[in-house]
């Protein structure tokens, strides 16, 4: 059964996917280690975290694209799904912190020193396994995605108003995680990490092999991700996007379908958050700003939505747009971004996977075309062809 | 409870309000095993709202609805009234336009519904050969793997019709199947419905009285949200209520 799955799932276009990362997860450590500084194909350190951090993004973009994409599921909340794998990725860094921090004690943080607590609270207790850390990086997301959907689609919340209440959420959350006696470091959030498994965070080797770590968890997204669109279930999730009430009809519980490709990208959304934590060294309360989720939506719009490929081009080049930007032109990224928002909505409503697929794909035009992403088009599709047999001068009645 | 006996759909003085306005007033229809209903009415006589209340999407503010004799509709909602055998088409032809026409027939095949079940289901031969032959029947076979959204609006229809027969249904509920369609296309899915009619019960909404006609069945006249006349097509055609509220002249 599983195998059957797993031989859907890779079909030509993720094998390529899948064997690009895994390439890159080996490529970019060999370019920093073995090339020496200076020399040609040298790829610096600071360099590794950063594409690191690239490549993270990818994999939330990726997550998102499955519940918008595939589902339909506008949801404007998926960073508090990020912000939560990290930060139980930084309460164990903080653990491993141990008596080098600025008030040496050996089991509290040092922002718990200084609110003069006494002892750990319950929640941050087994944080300093590492294991017990990672299996909270896919429950806690998980949990809460599923709680925040059982609820949202029994009760057939949907559209804009399932995207205002997932905007709620985080909003919600970024304000608990600010209050100090929440206990997760207030406003300054986790940083100052030293170890990671008894490596040094910042050293050299520890770097590139989060690096690579990131790569494959985003080549196993993919699969992962495959593996669901491939299947008829990934039929049923397109059939919702499109036509809801009619898979109603012919009897699937399209509220289970949603939970469903709602938990298993916040399992992903918080995976990616995890990996992200480390390789730029601090998690606080930002992470879960609104504006951070609505970027999401942006990359994968701009990448293409409905497609793997799509969401991962579109993290990465928007954000090595970002990076550019705010050191040359600080002051203009936001309006660059909305832009561009505006740009792709207006003139490349399926991204630029969409318009590679318009230049060179002209072959496969014919069966891609029908391909509509969103019900009120079609409507619309489906008015224009009405309006066109009327406008035709030989099929209207005479005057 | 004793009267739902032996019927495939047991209506009984099922009322619905929205905003004050009675859609459905006091209507009491029953449909048996096998056999083949037509409705007719003018609009707004509370058709697609009765096809509503059959198949969950609506409830009804006061009557029975019985599935089979034995099973209340009023207490279900959509997925489990289909699961249960009941198939609907829409006024709209609505097929799932991004999909191809194989993989629409494959979604509507009766199988297990569930999420783990879909995620791993592979189709067997059985299914392969079963999809074939409903293709075969709706005339699509050699359209199989185009998008649904490139099939004309009369092959839409057909396409419905037969993801209603993949999902092996006891009674079909039928909107206006032959809205948009040609004459001989017409012809073609009256043959089809009374073919259908042989082994499951089906209830037909239209306007066009030729085809009413050529489905040759018992036929029922909607108006107001309940029933006008009942009987053969020419009996309901010729009842003087009929003629001046919905045939005219």
């Amino acid at each position: 059964m599983l195998t059957q799955a797993l031989f859907r799932a890779l079909d030509k276009k993720a094998v390529w996917v899948i064997g690009i990362f895994l390439a890159v997860a080996v490529l970019v450590p060999m370019a920093n280690l073995l090339i020496p500084p200076g020399q040609f194909g040298h790829v610096p350190t600071y360099l590794v975290s950063l594409l690191g951090k690239y490549l993270s993004y990818a994999i939330l973009a990726l997550a998102l694209d499955l519940v918008w994409g595939y589902c339909g599921i506008l949801s404007l909340g998926h960073s508090a799904f990020f912000a939560l794998g990290g930060y139980a990725m930084g309460m164990y860094l903080m653990r491993q912190i141990g008596t080098r921090g600025v008030y040496g004690n050996p089991t509290l943080p040092d922002f718990m020193v200084f609110l003069n607590w006494k002892e750990l609270p319950w929640y941050w207790l087994g944080f300093d396994n590492f294991w017990f850390a990672m299996a909270m990086v896919v429950v806690v997301p998980g949990l809460l995605a599923f709680i925040f959907g059982f609820f949202a689609f029994r009760s057939r919340v949907t559209g804009v108003y399932l995207s205002i209440i997932t905007q709620a959420m985080t909003f919600a959350l970024l304000l608990a995680f600010f209050r100090n006696d929440m206990g997760f470091g207030g406003n300054n959030g986790l940083t100052d990490f030293k170890d990671i498994l008894g490596a040094p965070v910042q050293a050299q080797s520890t770097r590139v092999i989060l690096f690579a770590a990131t790569a494959i968890a985003l080549a196993l997204s993919v699969l992962v991700c495959s593996m669901i669109v491939n299947s008829k279930l990934g039929k049923v999730m397109v059939a919702v996007r499109d036509a809801e009430s009619r898979t109603r009809f012919i009897g699937y519980r399209v509220e289970y379908v949603k939970l469903f490709a709602f938990t298993v990208s916040a399992i992903m959304a918080g995976i990616a958050g995890a990996l992200y934590v480390p390789q730029v060294g601090i998690i606080n309360p930002g992470e879960f700003e609104p504006g951070n989720s609505i970027e999401v939506v942006i990359w994968t719009a701009v990448g293409g939505r409905g497609t793997l490929i799509g969401p991962i081009i579109g993290a990465i080049v928007v954000n090595l747009g970002k990076s550019w930007f705010t050191s040359a032109l600080p002051e203009f990224w936001l309006f660059a971004l909305g832009a561009l928002f505006i740009f792709v909505t207006l003139f490349l409503p399926k991204g630029i996977v969409g318009l590679w697929k318009q230049l060179f794909g002209i072959r496969r035009k014919k069966a891609e075309e029908p391909a509509l992403p969103t019900p009120a088009q079609s409507v619309d599709i489906e008015r224009g062809e009405d309006s066109a047999t009327f406008d035709n001068p030989q099929i209207r009645p005479a005057e | 409870m004793s009267k739902a006996q032996d019927t495939m759909l047991y209506l009984n003085g099922v009322s619905v309000a929205f905003d004050g306005f009675k859609a459905i007033n006091n209507l009491s229809i029953i449909v048996r095993p096998t056999e083949m209903l037509a409705i007719i009415g003018p609009n707004g006589a509370g058709k697609t709202t009765m096809m509503d209340i059959i198949t969950g999407k609506t409830r009804p503010d006061a009557g029975e609805v019985m599935f089979d004799g034995r099973t209340d509709l009023t207490k279900l909602d959509e997925a489990a009234i289909a699961n249960l055998g009941i198939g609907r088409k829409f006024q709209k032809p609505t097929v799932f336009e991004s999909h191809t026409v194989w993989d629409n027939l494959e979604m509507a095949l009766k199988k297990p519904r569930g999420i783990f079940a879909a995620l791993f289901y592979t189709a067997s031969d059985e299914d392969v050969t079963r999809i074939t032959e409903i293709l075969e029947t709706v005339r699509l076979l050699h359209r199989k793997d185009e998008f649904a959204a490139n099939l004309s609006h009369g092959q839409k229809q057909w396409l419905e019709i037969g993801m209603l027969l993949a999902q092996d249904p006891k009674l079909l509920l039928v909107d206006e199947p032959v809205a948009g369609m040609t004459d001989s296309e017409t012809e073609e899915t009256a043959k089809l419905l009374r073919e259908i009619a042989k082994t499951r019960s089906v209830v037909v909404v239209e306007h066009d009285m030729s085809f009413v006609r050529e489905l040759g069945s018992r036929v029922v006249c909607l108006a107001e949200g309940a029933v006008l006349a009942e009987g053969s097509l020419d009996q309901v055609s010729a009842n003087p209520v009929v003629i001046e509220r919905y045939l005219g002249r």
